[in-house]
């Protein structure tokens, strides 16, 4: 699903420059919920954010379900993220004066979707995520949890190959943490490949693959088995 | 534009954020009701100094005399220069092919009219029949007075709407009663009305023969009044006015011995030169509403520009966020130019609207002497709304174009 060959990614601060990504290889099979473990500054989110089309590499390969992603204009880039990726932000990143259901269903808007059929599919994902009752809230009327869920229904509503979660549960208190963890256990359950980017050990032991970033470069990848998220619920 | 979803989606933005479009169309619709109601009232004043104008025909030229005040030819300074018949008949046969309507005035002072009990002072004036269109009355009743009078010496006379209300007071009919003047007897043959107003009206009019020989005038005359044959346009009138104007002065000061640099002892007053003054005077006010105007839609426009960048930058996070959903730049750049277009449309004609309605329904009450009928091209008005909403556009399409260009990764780190 995802292919990366020899990335390399650097930030010019001033004169001097930053070499934040120092060749990573690295690839995602279908339906593998695969943990991006790092200290602060090993280069985890900016990997995240290649992977995801919204920052470009230097040089590198990246290939997403078949499809080369390199000298993207902001137009394709803009269409392959909508077709191919749902994100999930530590910060929600929810559209403050938009309900929970137009929020879920601002995807499919830039998908061309009509009205009424929009409408039918948030309400889905909100249902799958347990909303449905919360549809006509705003944000800032619900709970940290409740707008993570949200944030994931939406992610899910344009049907996406590759779910991104950067730093999920990093705004949430464990228990609220857990039951989202639990929720993106149960959609990767379904088949979707999902990558979670997370410092926090306990989080990274619930997916089924930990890799591990230090100053730029992979420095251990393990396939680990699974700690079901409901049971610390 | 005729994407329905669009339309769908700029309403929701603006539903929900009503004090952000509030302040956005206030700006805009001040500045157009500003600039409207500037133009109204400009137009208004225009409106009002013409109809101070139509006291008299627009061309009129009117020669009086004074006293010399220059030696000349071994006579003394200090001559009364008075009027004879020869002047004006000189004048008037000279001139004959270029003159539309020509008189000559003889004052009568102490003009006490009479009728029954009821008497008042009005000026009386002895005229030719042409004075009715130089003074430019119209007849309410009866008529002016004709060559047939001025021939017969008939002892007729015409009075003024105001004289006939203060004389005539219930018996509404004056025609063929007799008034006196100084004790003689006039029989009233029309009644006329001038749009002078009733300073205008309170005049009472006779043929001139009639006065010089009744009120002892022998063939002295006070004034000379003409209007020469309209032309095609105004500076050509005016030249010729000109023209007439020096020709008349150098020949009186010619019959009477008067110094040719003397200028107190005739004196000819041009009313399309005063036209003139005041027609470049209305240019002026015209041109200064204009300009206070342009610079109330550029202070309007730098209003919506101001909040279109504060827009744009207070929705940085959410572009970001969309364009991590997937939206394209031009359709962000869309976005915000539709909102910013549709609201500075629909605010500058509620503003240009709250403004005609201000013209049409106050505008008549207005009762000043120099402002009448405040009304403003309509056309006009339109057109500087279409130039505001043009100009918050491309206001506003610079910041979205900048913030449609943001990596979304630096847009979504905004706070």
């Amino acid at each position: 699903m995802i292919e990366i060959k020899d990335l390399h990614k650097s930030y010019k601060m001033g004169s001097n420059s930053l070499h934040v990504l120092k060749g990573i290889n690295f690839s995602v099979a279908e339906g593998e919920l695969v943990s991006i473990m790092g200290s602060s500054g090993s280069g985890k989110s900016t990997l995240l954010n290649i992977l995801g089309m919204l920052d470009e590499a230097d040089s590198g390969s990246y290939t997403l379900d078949g499809v080369p992603i390199k000298n993207l204009n902001e137009k394709i880039a803009a269409r392959y993220r909508n077709k191919f990726l749902g994100f999930i932000f530590q910060s929600f990143n929810l559209i403050s004066y938009k309900n929970a259901l137009d929020n879920v269903a601002l995807p499919l808007y830039y998908q061309g979707i009509k009205r009424g059929e929009r409408v039918d599919k948030a309400m889905a994902y909100l249902e799958k995520v347990g909303l449905a009752d919360w549809a006509g809230h705003l944000p800032n009327e619900l709970s940290g949890g409740q707008k993570q869920r949200v944030a994931i229904a939406r992610a899910l509503a344009s049907d996406p190959k590759v779910l991104l979660a950067d730093e999920p549960t990093g705004a949430l208190d464990s228990k609220t943490s857990y039951e989202v963890m639990n929720l993106i256990q149960e959609i990767n359950d379904e088949g979707r490949t999902i990558l979670v980017v997370t410092h926090e050990p306990d989080i990274a032991a619930m997916t089924k693959r930990i890799v591990n970033l230090k100053d730029g470069k992979i420095i251990q990848d393990t396939k680990v088995n699974q700690v079901r998220a409901l049971e610390n619920v | 534009m005729f994407d329905l979803e669009r339309w769908e989606e700029i309403f929701d933005t603006i539903r929900k954020n009503k004090l952000r479009t509030f302040l956005t169309g206030l700006s805009v619709a001040s500045g157009i009701f500003i600039l409207v109601v500037l133009l109204g009232i400009g137009e208004g004043m225009r409106n009002g100094i013409s109809q101070e104008f139509e006291r008299d025909a627009a061309n009129i030229i009117y020669v009086y005399t004074g006293v010399t005040s220059k030696e000349y030819k071994g006579l003394n300074p200090g001559r009364r220069i008075q009027m004879k018949n020869e002047d004006f008949d000189y004048t008037a046969l000279k001139h004959q092919d270029d003159l539309e309507f020509r008189s000559s005035i003889f004052r009568i002072w102490n003009g006490i009219v009479n009728y029954g009990k009821e008497s008042g002072s009005y000026r009386v004036e002895g005229v030719y029949p042409d004075y009715q269109f130089l003074e430019n009355s119209g007849m309410i009743e009866g008529r002016f007075v004709n060559y047939k009078d001025h021939d017969n010496f008939e002892k007729v006379v015409v009075v003024g709407n105001k004289v006939r209300n203060d004389l005539f007071k219930d018996s509404k009919d004056p025609i063929g009663k007799y008034v006196q003047i100084s004790g003689i007897n006039f029989k009233v043959i029309g009644v006329y009305t001038d749009p002078g107003g009733e300073r205008e009206e309170s005049k009472v009019f006779m043929p001139i023969s009639t006065a010089q020989r009744v009120f002892g005038g022998g063939n002295n005359i006070a004034n000379m009044a003409f209007t020469l044959e309209p032309e095609d346009n105004f500076q050509a009138a005016l030249a010729a006015s000109n023209r007439f104007t020096a020709d008349v002065e150098t020949q009186l000061k010619e019959t009477h011995t008067i110094a040719p640099d003397d200028e107190s002892a005739v004196s000819i007053n041009n009313s399309l030169e005063n036209a003139k003054r005041f027609y470049d005077l209305m240019d002026m006010i015209k041109f200064f509403f204009w300009g206070v105007g342009i610079c109330t839609i550029i202070a309007g426009v730098v209003g919506v520009s101001n909040i279109m960048l504060i827009i744009v930058k207070e929705r940085t996070r959410e572009i970001g966020i969309r364009k991590a959903l997937g939206a394209e730049p031009l359709s962000i750049v869309g976005m915000v130019l539709h909102e910013s277009i549709f609201v500075t449309a629909i605010a500058g004609f509620i503003g240009l609207i709250a403004s005609l309605l201000l013209l049409e329904f106050v505008g008549p009450l207005i009762e000043t002497q120099y402002i009448a009928n405040p009304a403003v091209n309509f056309n006009v008005a339109l057109t500087t709304v279409f130039i505001l909403v043009l100009a918050g556009a491309i206001a506003g399409f610079f910041p979205a174009w900048r913030a449609a260009r943001i990596k979304p990764i630096v847009a979504l780190r905004d706070e």
